[in-house]
């Protein structure tokens, strides 16, 4: 009996993905759930710009490169082309919560039938390391040498907790991959996310509390840790709207 | 001879776009289109197609590349400050091959300008208009009719070649009423293979990107579109010539700066001055040939236009400098007169 | 039985897989350099392994093949 191998949705390719990313992990679960629901031959990717721009050479399902920020638009254009299939967009924080805010607003907003994936690492990972809108106050980066001063440049986004105060979106929810029963508990959210949309309810988001490594400069493991210690307290888990249960976390 | 309904340039094109078979649009309100969008908003609903109005003219475009990935025809509209929005996502459409349209019902610039018409876009169309080598096939029409014409034909060319196409009109041509006919051959889009509609499990996945790494390959990208791009040149180059067989003096002049020229040409005509007037209908790919062959017999061509002279660098690149190329303009919204034109050929003429 | 399979060529030593097995069943190859460049994980004590699939399911490049 296979307790595990490669879902069929990711193509048998290395990824490019420095040692310990996270991304892998979410691409995984993005596969297993495509697998679980029979809809590779029906599903569209969207890859946005950041480390995981190159997720359309990954996933074996259609993919569709989109420009920085835009994949919820593109996933519109998408979806209202072909409302039987099923879209689905793959987004970093510096995309989906900078640049990208105001389709991610909008595409909420409209209850838009699509599913986002959105990975929460806290930095830009491609560009070597800059403060992302989520990087916590405090938090080094290249372009906050100082630390994030929140006099000089604000205060982290809460992507989830903004999206709640929308009439619209049908689905949120804030899950981390940094352990195996938060793996488990991630997977189930997203294959939620993709059940809602195959159900006509909606946009959902999962915002995913993940880790960067190398940016961050730590180990692997100390990035796990890190999770844990300094992004989950800013960063809380759980279900921040389902419509279809009448839950609105405040 | 079908008949011929009332409507304005802007409903025109909406109308014909729903005729080429497109039923999605996206856009953004702003002056002077603003009826397109109204327009596919009353019709869209009713042919179960689709209007959507996005948060901004970023994210309309982005939608356009979305149902242009997915295989259908699919247009915004906007006028030129929300074309410049547009920019990016239109340098991504040519990045990735994707066919579309996109109308520009040009105001006066820059910045936010004002809302009269205007052809200072002409640049920001015809070399393309956001980052990197690319073109956009620009199609210019100086009437109603051609407006509807012109849609039709932007998305033919627009699959044929896997580009974005631009009917680029102007205030005046978008807000005019004529009577037009709607009654034109289509010819339906053609097989996409390349499209994301999912894989059905029947074939490999498609990719719709504009990114490429390994500059060996972005070259040979960049070199095969140029490629096609000479194709269009050769097959697609479109323009109308009026009273140049025994012209002396040429008039330079697209949209509605050609209608107002057409009538000084007629008025110097009367006066007997052998002026005739090139209108190109395709601003890019600009028609060369008939400047390259006025040169050889006009002593003077004149570039009407409404800006600073745009197009007369376009103008004078084809008929070689082989003689002046002069500019008789009006910018900021302001339309030249036919007496200013006239003036301009009596000038010309002495 | 459980059984462990690895695409070793992709393992890129993170050593995350290590970490989250229960029965210390896997190592990174210390004597070992894929063409990668990395140690890649090996299972030291096969016989250990209790066939969970944490290490295959917190592995970001899905180089691990578990069976039971």
């Amino acid at each position: 009996m296979i307790v595990y191998d490669k879902p069929h949705a990711l193509l048998d390719v290395p990824l490019h993905y420095c040692p310990g990313c996270l991304h892998g992990v979410v691409h995984k679960l993005v596969a297993e759930v495509i697998d679980e629901l029979g809809i590779e031959g029906k599903t569209i990717g969207i890859a946005p710009v950041g480390c995981s721009v190159m997720a359309y050479d990954y996933f074996a399902c259609d993919m569709i490169e989109a420009a920085h920020g835009r994949a919820p638009a593109v996933a519109t254009g998408v979806k209202r082309a072909d409302p039987t299939k099923v879209v689905f967009t793959y987004q970093g924080d510096g995309d989906l919560a900078s640049i990208g805010m105001a389709e991610t607003v909008h595409a909420a907003a409209r209850n838009e039938n699509i599913t986002v994936i959105f990975i929460n690492n806290a930095i830009y990972g491609m560009t070597g390391g800059q403060m992302a809108p989520t990087s916590l106050v405090g938090q080094v980066t290249q372009t906050s040498p100082y630390g994030r001063d929140p006099k000089l440049c604000g205060y982290p986004i809460r992507v989830c907790e903004l999206l709640s105060e929308l009439e619209g979106p049908e689905y949120l929810e804030r899950v981390t991959v940094n352990s195996i029963p938060h793996i488990r508990a991630a997977k189930k959210a997203i294959k939620k996310a993709f059940m809602n949309q195959i159900e006509g309810k909606g946009f959902s988001l999962i915002e995913v509390v993940s880790s960067c490594p190398t940016n961050w400069g730590m180990t692997p493991q100390n990035a796990l840790k890190w999770i844990e210690e300094k992004m989950l307290p800013y960063y809380p888990l759980g279900v921040y709207k389902d419509r279809s249960n009448g839950e609105v976390k405040k | 001879m079908a008949d011929k309904v009332l409507m304005k340039g802007n409903e025109a094109i909406a109308e014909a776009a729903i005729k080429a078979g497109c039923r999605h649009y996206f856009g953004y309100p702003i002056t002077p289109q603003t009826e397109v969008a109204a327009y596919m908003a009353k019709r869209m609903p009713k042919i179960g197609g689709t209007f959507l109005q996005a948060e901004s003219e970023i994210a309309a475009i982005n939608m356009v590349y979305g149902v242009a990935s997915a295989g259908l025809r699919v247009m915004t509209s906007s006028s030129s400050p929300g074309i410049s929005l547009k920019g990016e996502g239109i340098s991504y459409l040519a990045g990735a091959d994707l066919p579309a349209l996109v109308v520009n019902v040009q105001r006066g610039g820059p910045g936010l300008g004002g809302i009269q018409p205007s052809q200072s876009d002409y640049f920001q169309s015809t070399r393309g208009g956001g980052h990197g080598d690319y073109h956009m096939i620009v199609l210019a029409p100086s009437s109603v009719q051609e407006m509807a014409e012109l849609t039709v034909k932007a998305f033919e060319l627009a699959d044929k070649y896997r580009m974005t196409a631009m009917v680029l009109a102007d205030g005046t041509m978008g807000q005019m009423m004529e009577p037009v006919s709607l009654d034109f051959d289509v010819t339906p889009p053609p097989e996409k293979p390349w499209a994301t509609t999912g894989t059905e499990m029947k074939r490999k996945h498609n990719i719709v990107n504009s990114l490429s790494l390994v500059p060996e390959e972005l070259e040979k990208l960049n070199i095969a579109r140029f490629e096609r791009y000479e194709q269009v040149k050769q097959n697609e180059t479109r323009y109308e010539e009026y009273m140049m067989d025994d012209a002396e003096i040429a008039i330079a002049a697209f949209g509605i700066a050609a209608r107002v020229s057409k009538n000084a040409v007629n008025e110097a005509r009367k006066r007997g001055v052998k002026v005739g007037l090139i209108r190109p209908i395709t601003l890019w790919p600009f028609p060369e040939a008939p400047f390259k062959k006025a040169a050889e017999h006009v002593k003077q061509i004149i570039s009407v236009e409404l800006n600073m002279g745009q197009m007369i660098e376009d103008v004078r690149l084809a008929s070689e400098c082989k003689v002046p190329v002069t500019l008789c303009n009006r910018v900021g919204g302001m339309i030249p007169s036919p007496e200013q034109v006239l003036d301009a050929i009596l000038k010309a003429s002495k | 039985m459980a059984k462990l399979t690895f695409r070793t060529d992709n393992c890129k030593g993170c050593g995350l897989c290590v970490d989250v097995c229960p029965k210390k069943v896997l190592q990174l190859a210390p004597d070992k350099i894929n063409k990668r460049g990395h140690h890649p994980v090996e299972a030291a004590r096969p016989d250990d392994c209790i066939g969970c699939g944490s290490c295959a399911i917190m592995c970001p490049d899905f180089i691990i093949k578990v069976e039971r």
